[in-house]
Parts: structure tokens; sequence; C-alpha cells
């Protein structure tokens, strides 16, 4: 609770842009829900050690959409694994809720681009297991299995157009299917924080527009602090409030722009000139971004 | 009506077959002559069955049982085993060598051993049983527990579950299929191991009867014995491939779909 202040003080451009932004100017006071400072992740020792991510700072408002977009292999699933508690900075602090990490208890959906269904489950009790396993719905999961739980899966399931589909297996459905059966798992517990890691970047192209537009009434009907990785430029312009562009490896945030569209989104936008104009802009931060690193490995640094 | 009518044809092909080895080993020893004390009839052998019956039971219940049991043992430290080592790389790496070990010794080896310790009869049958099942069951269930998705394994930690929430909704239902194929291996080796012991160290099984009776020339029954084995083995492993299939039906969702 102390370092609150010195936190938010030390981060002055950070607020400036929240504020410049506008997106959510009643909690634009309030102090950040995820605090990056000063992390750093390093992997392996001696010569092959690997820093993945260096000295990142970065902090994210509640009920804000954040995508993380950069080229490949610059520590944007290593900051997302981070957020989740899955990987421990080498040196910095992450705080969530305002307290180190592994402190706090928010609950947290996740998915990735493998939708890890059990193919023993049928799509009702995939996207019910969270309820089997997060508090406070596991003390409750062997009364209310059969009736609660079961309406709020169903009711989910209806929410992204499987309405129906509760009986069947996971491999009696599409790969466009199956992810948003994941989606609604990461969902159903109502977490207060939601990481996605590509979740859409093995779907066809018409199968992810729909997945978008899905995903961002979610969103708007939740406003659930939400940290999506993706390579996809356009998908991270439609869905996010903010986006931040990261470095090749070692990974920083490049650049932290807000993105001010008005919701809701249509994918018709994506290709109105000013939605266009963004895409460019994020795709020469990338390309500059890859270039560097290019150099400074010729160079020898 | 074509699945059954599929069913039946297939069904019908490998019974055609195995009467079909039965005609030709029956013709093959009459035509070429062959004396009932190298290699009796299949008739000749299925009479003694029938002749010698009251005294083959009990050897049948007897080795039955050893072999139940012994197995019944090999598949509760098997898993026990297979759960730790596939839940930890260290003790996989660890344990991993020392299994490989135990389980290349020739399993009649150790026979004596039991012997010596737990005198002839009933107990080395089953601990000859026991020890030679354990291991294809370690193997199984500790692969199907240590290929988990790390994925999956993110998504559960991210839910805050403990080791026993993974182990329980995740691995051992996704380690299953391995276990249920590393049984009907294990219950034929199981019946291998007993059988060994009883040859070697008891007046009572099956293994025992044959020996008596290859030492009495009484080569239909020895035969007889073999069958008894057969049919004991088979009807072992189809009922595990039945208690397979209604558990983990959905590894095996092809024949699920053509229904």
């Amino acid at each position: 609770m102390t370092l609150a202040p010195a936190v938010v003080a030390a981060r002055p451009e950070v607020e400036a842009v929240a504020q410049k932004a506008g997106t959510s100017p009643l909690v634009s006071h309030v102090r950040p829900f995820i605090e990056f400072e000063k992390v750093s992740v390093r992997f392996g020792k001696g010569d092959k050690q690997v820093q993945a991510l260096s000295e990142t700072s970065l902090s994210i408002r509640e009920g804000d959409f954040v995508a993380l977009v950069g080229p490949s292999g610059c520590g944007k699933s290593t900051l997302l694994k981070l957020v989740g508690d899955l990987l421990k900075p080498s040196t910095g602090h992450v705080f969530v809720g305002g307290r180190e990490l592994g402190a706090t208890p928010i609950r947290i959906g996740m998915a990735y681009q493998n939708p890890t269904l059990l193919p023993w489950l049928s799509i009702r009790d995939n996207v019910m297991l969270p309820l089997k396993i997060v508090p406070p719905f596991r003390s409750a999961f062997r009364a209310k299995r059969k009736g609660e739980f079961r309406d709020r899966a169903d009711a989910l399931l209806a929410q992204v157009g499987l309405a129906g589909f509760g009986d069947k297996y996971p491999w009696q459905l599409s790969g466009g299917m199956m992810q948003r059966a994941n989606l609604c798992r990461a969902l159903v517990h109502e977490p207060d924080l939601l990481l996605l890691d590509e979740p859409f970047g093995a779907l066809d192209q018409f199968t992810r527009e729909e997945l978008w537009q899905i995903m961002q009434e979610l969103w708007m009907a939740k406003k659930t602090t939400v940290l999506l990785v993706t390579h996809d430029l356009r998908e991270a312009a439609f869905l996010a409030n903010r986006i931040c562009v990261m470095s090749a490896r070692p990974g920083r945030i490049l650049d932290d722009s807000p993105v001010a569209f008005a919701r809701p989104r249509t994918i018709d936008m994506t290709y109105e000139p000013d939605f266009v104009a963004l895409n460019q802009q994020l795709r020469s931060l990338i390309v500059e971004a890859r270039g560097g690193t290019g150099i400074v490995q010729a160079g020898g640094h | 009506m074509d699945g059954i009518r599929e069913l039946i044809r297939r069904k019908s092909a490998s019974i055609a077959l195995i009467i079909g080895v039965f005609v030709f080993w029956e013709v093959a020893c009459l035509v070429g002559g062959i004396s009932d004390i190298v290699l009796p009839r299949p008739t000749q052998i299925i009479a003694s069955l029938i002749e010698y019956w009251p005294a083959i039971q009990p050897h049948a219940a007897q080795t039955l049982f050893t072999t139940l049991v012994g197995f019944a043992i090999g598949v509760v430290i098997g898993i026990l085993f297979g759960v730790g080592i596939g839940s930890s790389r260290l003790a996989y790496d660890t344990a991993y060598p020392l299994l490989v070990g135990i389980s290349s010794i020739p399993k009649v080896a150790v026979v004596p051993i039991f012997v010596l310790w737990f005198g002839a009869g009933t107990v080395p049958a089953i601990l000859t049983a026991a020890i030679i099942s354990i291991f294809p069951i370690v193997v199984n269930v500790a692969t199907g527990i240590a290929t988990v998705e790390p994925e999956l394994e993110d998504v559960m930690k991210t839910l805050k579950a403990s080791k026993w929430d993974i182990l329980w909704n995740v691995s051992l239902p996704r380690s299953m299929p391995y276990f249920f194929a590393s049984l009907k291996v294990a219950v034929t080796l199981a019946f291998v191991g007993s059988v060994v012991a009883e040859t070697v160290a008891s007046n009572r099984g099956i293994g025992n009867m044959m020996m008596v009776a290859s030492s009495t020339f009484n080569v239909p029954l020895v035969f007889a014995g073999l069958f008894i084995l057969a049919g004991l083995g088979v009807g072992l492993y189809a009922l595990f491939s039945l208690a397979e299939s209604r558990v983990t039906g959905w590894a095996h969702r092809k024949d699920l779909a053509v229904t």
C-alpha cells in the first residue's frame, strides 16, 4: 500500500497518456491494477543465458483492454506469464491490485491459441472446469453443477454462438467453435483479469473476425481487464483500448498508444483511413524494432 | 444395420481363421502320422481336457487366483510409481534407470529368491506375477501424466489449481488410455509370471500340473494346460478391453463416429 504514490509518481508519462487518451477518465486517477516495475527476465545460465525481458515498466488500469504486439520472440508471452504468476521476474517487481504478485488473490482467466479442451469432458463440463477449482465456486460445485453452474455455462456458450453444443464433445467441433468454448472456459469464473495469448491465431480470417466481435461484446458487457498478446495488428487495433509495441529481444515497451475508435467497432471500420493509418504506424514501428536488432547483432553489441 | 453386418463380417473372419488353424493342425497330424507324444491332435487335447477336468479345475482356479492377486498388486504399485515418476521431472530422471535395470532382469531368475524367502507355493507365484506386470504400467502411466500439454497446465495454474487438482482433473483421466493399453499387456505378462513360478516351485497351479504331466509323458494333458492358459489369458484380455472402451471411449472416437 505504501508503495502506491511513489509508483504512480515515477511514471507521469503513462498517466499523461492515459489522460490524453481519455478512454476511461473515471479510473485514470486510481492506482493501476497491474504494475510492472523495471522487470527483467532471464532464462538459462552463463553463455546460454537469454534475456527475454529487459527493465520493462508498464501499468494497466482496471477494466482496460491492452494489446501487446511486437516481433516474434520479443517477450510478449513472457510478460503474460509474469502476470499469470507462471513465471517469476529475475529482477524488478510485478504488482497486481497494489500487492506483489502471488500475494494477491485475484481471479485470472487464460486462453491460448491451442484450445486445450479436455477430450473426455463435454463442452459444458469443459467450460465448468474453473468452477470446480476456483473458490468460492469450488465449495458449491457439487451442489450447483446440475443447476446454477450449468445454466451459467450454457448462457456463456449461447453468448458466443454455441447454444445447444453443451453436450457435444470437443472433437465434434471445428477449430473456431473449440476456441469459442475456450473463451467461455476463461470467463466462466468471472475473472478480474483475462490473459489471452494469440487466442485467434490459428483461425481463418472470417472466423477470426467473428470472434473479435464476440470478444468485443463480452468485454463491453463485463469490462474485465484484458491483456491480449497478438501478431495481428488489425486484431490489436480492433479490440484494444491501448496498444503496447515491444522491441525485439530483449523485449521492452517501445511505444504505448491509445486506440480512440468508438465502440462498438465494426469490421468495416478496420478498412477506414484512420484505422489503416494506425495499422501502418504500428507496422513501421515493428519493422523498425526488427531491423534494429539486426544491426545490433551485426555490430556485436 | 450396416454396422452390425460389418461387425459380424469382421468377427466371422477371425473365427474362421481360428477354426481353420485347428482343422489344419488336426489334418496335418493325421496325414503326417505324428505321434501324440510329440504333438497331440486338438481333438485329443479337448478329450483329455474333459477327461481330467475334475483334476484340472483346482489347478486352473489356483493359477487364476495367483495371477489376479499378483496383477492387482502390480497395478496398485504401478499406478503409484507411475504417478510419482510422471509428476516430477526429477523423479523421472532419477528413478527411470533403476526401473529399466529391474525390468531387464529375466523374471524367472527371481523366482528362486522368492522361494528362498517365502518358501515354495502361492506367495512366490503372486510376487512374480506382480513384479512382471509393474513395469509396463509404470511406464505408461508416467508417460500419460508427463505429456500433459504445457498450455493446459498453465491454464490450470492460473486458476490456482493445486497439484492434486491437476492430477485428479487432468493428468489422471488423460493417462487412462495409456493405462488401459498397459493393463492388457500386463495381465498377459502376469500369467507368464505366475505359471513360471508354479513350474519352478509349487505343487499347485497349471504350471505345476503341466510339469507333472510332462514327466509322465501325458502330452495331451500338457497341451490341455496350454489351452486353459490361453483361455484364461484371452478372457482377461477381453475383460480389460471392454473396460477400456467403457472408460476411455473418448480416445477411440473413430469407432464412435461410425455409429
